[in-house]
């Protein structure tokens, strides 16, 4: 710090002039890398964890590769890929990741923006309802997951067809409706589970937003006449709009390589085999290890356009801390 | 409607939703708590009687395999693979924020984009080369994954809380003749232990929850907690009851984690921008 106040930004000082011949000459290239340093450890060990494997998927995806076939291994120029691109699984499982990626977060950001809402203000046994509602986000994936499929779907004694039993019970009835959801609503089915997980998500970063804003505006604005809707239309939404971003952002992301739910629910049958659930059974399955690669690297066109929106957010997010 | 009553009706709607969101939580501790056969009925048996039979069957009552080796598994993985993450992502952070390198945004966008490179992406190499290393079925291999799978969330979360220390602080540690690692271990670490919580949290959080890396690269002696669960559903007879014994026990130490730092939580889930 104090070599930065001192010294005349890096690019103007004077390669060894009369005063700082002692310190800038000798010091500024071992004082970058003194900076440089500590990020090194964390830089190095994450490329060569995660881009060297990239690289070599990207090899791969080149190569004629069956782990049943080892001996047939050789270049296949864009078999691979044109294998994978007319392949109608690949196609369908590329909609099914984008259905089921915007129906869970746009879903799960309105119910939660709903309950931050609902949460923004004191009542008694908020912090308790806070509590609750994030029970669903702390449940392990894959166990919430056994839940909904075993204990609520299950179409003889899942906790839905067991209630509506009991509502038509209430009625003297013994004809309730008895569907089997997963079979009926594959796809539908995974998506409930996913936004009863990722509401919590939304609402948390949604309420910490809606706290961020200054109350004084809001109490002016009240004074002023300006009714609920107004104050929610022209300040609650233009400032809670980053934080609906970020939260829509995020949660994309972590929702686009969601492989828990449809693993364990469906097992990626009835038309609910997202990418990364494709890749892993191409992968784990067939054993083509050429065309699970060509997959994953298309897997990965995919999320680079996804990502370079997020980034572009993110870095707007950040940007009015910059110095 | 006046203010009160628009409170109640307010208060109200927020129990239900809350009451009707925890309901499957709820269920799932219900019939962790109850027989396999009370678990299985058609109207659900709401009032039948409790037991701990479904813990004593995730313990292995009847069938002998202990669910301890794979949680010590997850704790192994979920642990050291946080203390990595913490070790390489504080002297990042510094490097990005406290004495910032060139170009450091840069830097930084890229840690976060190799998050946004689907994992499965990558997992065929990863299979090859821990086939070749003799890696397969080691926790270790997951320790190595799970710290490259945080870090770049961790090196972000870092950077924006070291970058709440103030400059004066630093900068008298400085002039004190303190150097790098000594500001970074006394001077700017506690300030920032906060947000070191945070960040510790969320990386244990996924580290613990994570299935597909288990479950390619994992077999019977590194399986982990997630893994053991899946292969909980048998083919033959009721397991509703044991599951869910088994849902609870694994899910309890993220429950605790999370509901005692529910701040943390946030802060962590948003890369550190909700402060």
């Amino acid at each position: 710090m104090t070599a930065s106040l001192t010294a005349e930004p890096p690019r103007t000082a004077p390669r060894g002039g009369p005063h700082r011949a002692t310190r800038p000459t000798g010091s500024r290239p071992r004082g970058a890398w003194a900076r440089r340093a500590p990020l090194l450890p964390a830089l190095v060990f994450l490329i060569a964890v995660t881009q060297l494997p990239f690289v070599a998927t990207l090899v791969i995806s080149f190569m004629r590769w069956n782990a049943l076939a080892p001996a047939d291994r050789g270049f296949g120029g864009l078999a691979n890929y044109r294998s994978a691109l007319t392949d109608p699984t690949l196609r369908s499982s590329l909609l099914t990741t984008v259905v089921l990626t915007s129906a869970v977060v746009l879903t799960s950001l309105l119910l939660g923006l709903g309950l931050a809402l609902l949460l923004d203000g004191g009542f008694p046994g908020r912090g308790i309802v806070r509590t609750l509602l994030i029970a669903p986000f702390l449940i392990v994936p894959a166990a919430s997951a056994l839940l909904w499929k075993h204990a609520l779907y299950n179409a003889s004694y899942g906790l839905v067809n067991g209630s509506l039993t009991w509502i038509w019970g209430l009625f003297g009835s013994d004809g309730a409706p008895q569907p089997d959801w997963m079979s009926s609503l594959p796809l539908v089915a995974v998506e409930v589970s996913l936004i009863w997980q990722w509401t919590p998500f939304m609402m948390l970063i949604l309420l910490a937003g809606l706290q961020s804003r200054p109350p004084d505006i809001v109490e002016a604005a009240h004074v002023d006449g300006a009714g609920t809707w107004q104050v929610f239309r022209h300040l609650t939404f233009p400032h809670l709009r980053r934080y609906l971003e970020l939260a829509a952002l995020l949660g994309s992301i972590y929702v686009v390589q969601n492989f828990d739910a449809v693993f364990t629910l469906t097992s990626g049958g009835l038309g609910t085999a997202n990418l990364p659930y494709t890749v892993y059974e191409t992968f784990y399955r067939a054993h083509d290890y050429g065309q699970a690669s060509a997959e994953g690297v298309l897997v990965v066109i995919c999320s680079m356009a996804i990502a370079t929106l997020a980034l572009r957010t993110v870095s707007s997010l950040f940007r009015e801390e910059a110095p | 409607m006046t203010a009160p009553v628009r409170r109640g009706v307010r208060a109200l709607t927020a129990w239900l939703c809350a009451l009707s969101f925890f309901l499957p939580f709820a269920w799932m501790v219900l019939t962790s708590l109850h027989s396999e056969q009370d678990a299985a009925t058609n109207p659900p048996g709401v009032g039948a009687a409790l037991t701990l039979d479904g813990y004593r069957e995730f313990f292995g009552a009847s069938t002998g395999t202990s669910p301890w080796p794979p949680l010590i598994n997850s704790v192994t993985a979920s642990v050291t693979s946080t203390l990595l993450v913490l070790a390489l992502a504080l002297p990042a952070a510094y490097a990005l924020s406290v004495r910032p390198v060139r170009k450091w945004r840069d830097v930084l966008f890229f840690f976060l984009s190799t998050k946004m490179l689907p994992a499965v992406a990558g997992l065929l190499p990863l299979y090859l080369i821990a086939q070749n290393t003799g890696m397969l079925d080691n926790i270790w291999l997951l320790v190595i994954l799970y710290t490259s799978m945080n870090l770049p969330i961790a090196v972000w979360m870092m950077r924006s809380f070291l970058a709440e220390v103030p400059r004066e602080v630093v900068e008298a540690a400085a002039i004190d003749g303190a150097g790098p690692a000594t500001t970074l271990l006394r001077i700017v670490a506690p300030v920032a232990m906060p947000g070191i919580a945070a960040t510790a949290l969320i990386s244990f959080i996924f580290s613990w929850n994570e299935l597909l890396f288990a479950r390619v690269l994992t077999g019977v002696v590194a399986g982990t907690a997630p893994v053991f669960l899946t292969g909980f559903v048998t083919s033959q007879g009721l397991f509703l009851a044991k599951v869910c014994a088994a849902a609870v026990c694994i899910s309890l130490p993220v429950l605790v984690a999370g509901f005692a730092a529910q701040d943390k939580l946030v802060q962590g889930l948003s890369l550190g921008a909700v402060k």
